[in-house]
């Protein structure tokens, strides 16, 4: 007996008599004797669904709930309405399959069609798809579209892009004949403008950056977008902090945004699942990845939605397909689309000026204890914090208070000794603030 | 039309909704933030050039109209919760309530990628165990949680497998790939840097070892192979494909997307398989959410374990949990952290609550299903390959086409039924791409088989007697078909002011 299965022994002895079966082993007759598995899986026994929730309350016992957190870099802290949690629970939207049969996928369909119409809205771009694994996975499925469209191979990347985005471009590129360049930062944190322009060569399909880049610092697009189309080459941006689109303006000039959109209401949960988006211009839209929704009419002339442009997809051009994705994050983008409606217009500026403030405070709080880095150009909500002690001393001291200090930078860029990244959202308050900052150089 | 013969549905009304942006207007909102408690900032000062003065088009709306037009927007779904959803080699099964639950602790929903990993001994453990159990599942001896889909988890193999070719001084040049394969294989291919060669089914559905053998050289890196394949058929020669892949050096890969079929009946590692992924979105029941999100783990045999992308789940002699950054042979990174730890979460709490003889019913009435069908559906539709099926049946429309209906068309015709269709013209293998794939899962009662055979077999006779009725289904879902060509032809992408 298993609860989950809807049979009864009474059920199963007729089936098999109608399929003219004498045991149910005769219907895996045909797996070779030799490795049929003939005894039990060596794993648990059934437990009950008490047993089962509390073994995830025992391991989540063991993980950190309670502690106040300054960690950022990629994945980010922000209030969840209860209103996403609520909607994507219902079986319509969290048990339905892709939306490939449209007549009764609308709800499925519709929502895309909305969460593409919001990514547009807040990235400045004109098409967006129904989404990526994540940011770290559109960063390469943008190059490879670059490579298409400019029917060239390289990529420049900036050293300023979060390094995992970087560690899994390299692993993408590796058997493409992509060679990858990667541009240094100058002393403000922002790409290297004297570097960028020798990087660019007519080999390159574009230039990648990000902004607000790993730094918290916010890039200048237009600047380097300038540079890039003058060598004939695409800008890429991608964007880890999508709140930030609430002030921070959008990325126009760029020919492709690789977007995270975890921000939007998706939970940290451990780092993932989350939910990336490629946006383009309109001209690119047939050398995009992954699904896209667009609005028809059916017989009799109502407007509906459907899965299109499909022969850009591996279903129907195989090996000749713009990417080899096929399930995508829809339940995760559908989060993101309720939570940008709930914000809203007005609603994601003021969250976005609340991060900046919180950012703001604690910049010059923690400025007061060591030094804040990258100065001279425009933040959002992170910065980066150069220290006296050893970060990993200074976290230590912080996590006896139950504060997660900010992510030493050392691991992945040695050259700035002792700095850490800190990032501060709606959900820092004052306290913590004040508390972290006195705890850094007691 | 022929509603009598209807037995599991009928029309109710269902809501009408436009787009959010038609709701929206300048005043309303649906969020309250807490009032700032740190001094308010000058944000265009503070940003310059950078500044954004406004959000254009996004949406002013109250909670409660949020509430009303998503959930009016989830009514014109069809749900695996609403009843059967037999499309083949998708394995839509029952998503269990507890997993959701387990999923959303405080603790694991909110544990932040970075935080400090004596701070995520549960999180370590989860992977350590959920790897276990896979492991075990398989037959396999060294596994990766990170890639975040079943095609991300195909081409975290195929880097393997170029890796270990690599340090044995060839990465090789081909990889073979069966006709009947899912279209992620030759895509997954070519991102990796090889040429696909397709490999002809034999008139069993089954891959021809004969013609293996002939195509095998030392330019072929290996084989993608799904087993049971996409017409559901076992490959009974799977070990001597094994070996002839074997004896020329290439490895033998193996697409799980149908692994439904197999779990605690046989196991790939003892087949001969070297690697392969896992859709926990499918045989571990994580929700399909309307696309995604899945999880794709592969699982290899010991000699793939130092090509392995980092990081890696390791014992610390200390005995707590940690991950291995220090691998130089790794192919890399293929995703951000540690992959979608919220379905691992879900996969894990699936395979507990089942418990080994759970596990195996599952396989059991996953085989039991499909066979009932095709036994009770075989005199109507014709089974074009006569090998015995496991967890999904195809039939072809060759007796329906004679009076213009094509699977397509009875896949429609079956949402006036009350039913999702079976996947349509998947495999290409079967004849004028004529297939009806179904996988009816372990999750249907004998009473929703019952109905669902009754809607086919009404179909088959609406095929004879009245085939428009068919032509110009649905005729009962809220919109009737939709015009597929002039999306494409000018796409309209977004709503525009």
């Amino acid at each position: 007996m298993m609860r989950y299965l809807p049979k009864s022994p009474a059920d199963r002895e007729q089936m098999l008599r109608e399929i003219g079966a004498a045991s149910i082993d005769e219907l895996f007759s045909h797996i070779p004797a030799e490795y049929r598995l003939n005894r039990d899986l060596k794993i648990t026994r059934q437990l009950a669904e008490s047993e089962v929730v509390e073994y995830f309350q025992q391991r989540a016992a063991e993980n950190t709930a309670g502690y106040a957190s300054f960690l950022g870099a990629g994945a980010y802290r922000h209030y969840r309405p209860v209103v996403v949690d609520s909607l994507i629970s219902r079986g319509e939207f969290f048990t339905a399959y892709t939306p490939y049969q449209a007549e009764i996928s609308q709800g499925t369909l519709q929502a895309i069609f909305e969460f593409q119409t919001m990514i547009c809205e807040l990235t400045g771009m004109e098409v967006a798809n129904a989404s990526m694994y994540d940011a770290s996975t559109a960063v390469p499925e943008a190059v490879m579209m670059a490579a298409r469209i400019t029917g060239r191979s390289g990529a420049v990347i900036a050293r300023s892009v979060h390094p995992e985005y970087r560690e899994v471009l390299a692993t993408y590129s590796q058997h493409q004949g992509m060679p990858v360049t990667t541009i240094p930062f100058k002393e403000d944190g922002r790409v290297d403008m004297t570097a960028l322009a020798p990087s660019i060569n007519e080999h390159t399909a574009c230039v990648v950056v990000q902004s607000p880049n790993f730094f918290g610092t916010i890039e200048e697009i237009a600047a380097i977008a300038e540079v890039a189309h003058q060598k004939g080459a695409l800008l890429v941006v991608a964007i880890a902090e999508a709140v930030s689109l609430g002030i921070v303006k959008p990325p126009a000039e760029a020919d492709i945004v690789a977007l995270e959109a975890q921000s939007f209401g998706v939970p940290l949960g451990f780092g993932g699942p989350y939910a990336g988006v490629i946006a383009t211009r309109e001209r690119f839209v047939r050398q995009m990845p992954g699904r896209l929704v667009g609005q028809t009419t059916d017989r009799s002339g109502e407007r509906g939605f459907v899965l299109t442009l499909a022969t850009r997809e591996q279903h129907i051009k195989r090996e000749k397909a713009t990417s080899n994705i096929c399930t995508n994050q829809a339940l995760a983008a559908t989060m993101a689309t309720i939570f940008m409606t709930i914000y809203g217009r007005e609603g994601l500026k003021e969250l976005a000026k609340q991060n900046l403030a919180k950012a703001t405070y604690a910049a010059a709080q923690f400025d007061k204890k060591g030094r804040v880095l990258f100065s001279g150009a425009p933040r959002f909500n992170e910065f980066v914090l150069q220290t006296r002690d050893d970060p990993y001393a200074i976290n230590a001291r912080l996590l006896e208070k139950r504060i997660i200090g900010g992510f030493p930078l050392r691991k992945f860029y040695p050259e700035l000794g002792n700095a850490s990244l800190w990032c501060s959202t709606e959900m820092t308050t004052r306290e913590q603030i004040d508390v972290a900052a006195e705890a850094v150089q007691p | 039309m022929s509603a009598g013969k209807i037995r599991k549905v009928r029309p109710h009304p269902s809501q009408n909704e436009g787009l959010i942006f038609e709701k929206s207007s300048p005043g309303k909102a649906g969020y309250k933030l807490p009032p700032l408690d740190v001094p308010q900032v000058d944000a265009a000062r503070l940003l310059g050039d950078s500044y954004r003065p406004d959000l254009g088009a996004m949406p002013e709306v109250s909670e409660f109209e949020i509430i009303r037009h998503y959930t009016r927007l989830s009514t014109w779904n069809y749900a695996i919760d609403l009843g059967m959803y037999p499309l083949g080699s998708c394995t839509m099964k029952y998503n269990a309530r507890v997993n959701e639950v387990v999923a959303r602790i405080n603790g694991l929903a909110d544990a932040h990628p970075y935080q400090p990993e004596r701070l995520s001994q549960g999180a370590l453990q989860i992977l350590k165990t959920l790897s276990d159990y896979l492991l075990e599942i398989t037959g396999m001896e060294t596994i990766t949680l990170q890639p975040a889909a079943g095609a991300h988890g195909e081409m975290t193999g195929l880097l393997l497998i170029r890796a270990y070719l690599a340090s044995k001084g060839n990465p090789r040049k081909k990889i073979l790939i069966p006709d009947s394969a899912h279209g992620t294989n030759p895509a997954t291919a070519a991102m990796c840097g090889y040429q696909v060669e397709n490999l002809k089914s034999n008139s069993q559905g089954m891959v021809d070892p004969a013609a293996l053998a002939a195509q095998m050289t030392e330019d072929v890196a290996g084989m993608m192979l799904t087993n049971p394949n996409t017409l559901g058929i076992f490959e009974e020669e799977i070990h001597k494909i094994a070996d002839i892949l074997h004896e020329k050096g290439g490895l033998l890969y193996m697409d799980g997307a149908n692994m439904n079929a197999l779990v605690g009946k046989t196991r790939p590692g003892d087949f001969g398989v070297d690697l392969m992924h896992l859709n926990l979105h499918k045989t571990f029941s994580t929700p399909h959410g309307g696309g995604g999100p899945g999880s794709g783990p592969v699982a290899c045999k010991k000699f793939m374990e130092p090509f392995l992308p980092i990081p890696v789940v390791m014992a610390r002699p200390d005995g707590s949990l940690g991950f291995d950054y220090d691998r130089p042979r790794s192919i890399g990174r293929v995703k951000m952290f540690y992959g979608n730890f919220g379905m691992h979460v879900r996969a894990l709490a699936y395979i507990m609550a089942n418990g080994y003889d759970g596990l195996r019913q599952t396989t059991e009435d996953a085989v039991l299903n499909a066979n009932y069908i095709r036994k009770k559906l075989e005199d109507v539709y014709e089974v074009p390959y006569p090998t015995p099926s496991m967890h999904e049946v195809i039939f072809s429309h060759r007796l329906q086409s004679r009076q213009g209906v094509k699977t397509g068309d009875i896949a429609k015709r079956l949402i006036d039924y009350g039913f999702h269709p079976y996947t349509t013209s998947f495999p290409l293998t079967v004849a004028d791409h004529g297939a009806m794939m179904i996988e009816p899962t372990e999750s249907e009662p004998k009473e929703e088989l019952d109905l669902f055979i009754d809607a086919m077999r009404a179909i088959a006779e609406e095929a004879q007697t009245e085939p428009q009725t068919i032509l110009n289904a649905p005729h009962t879902t809220r919109l009737s078909r939709l015009d597929e060509v002039t999306a494409a032809r000018k796409p309209i992408l977004r709503w525009k002011p």
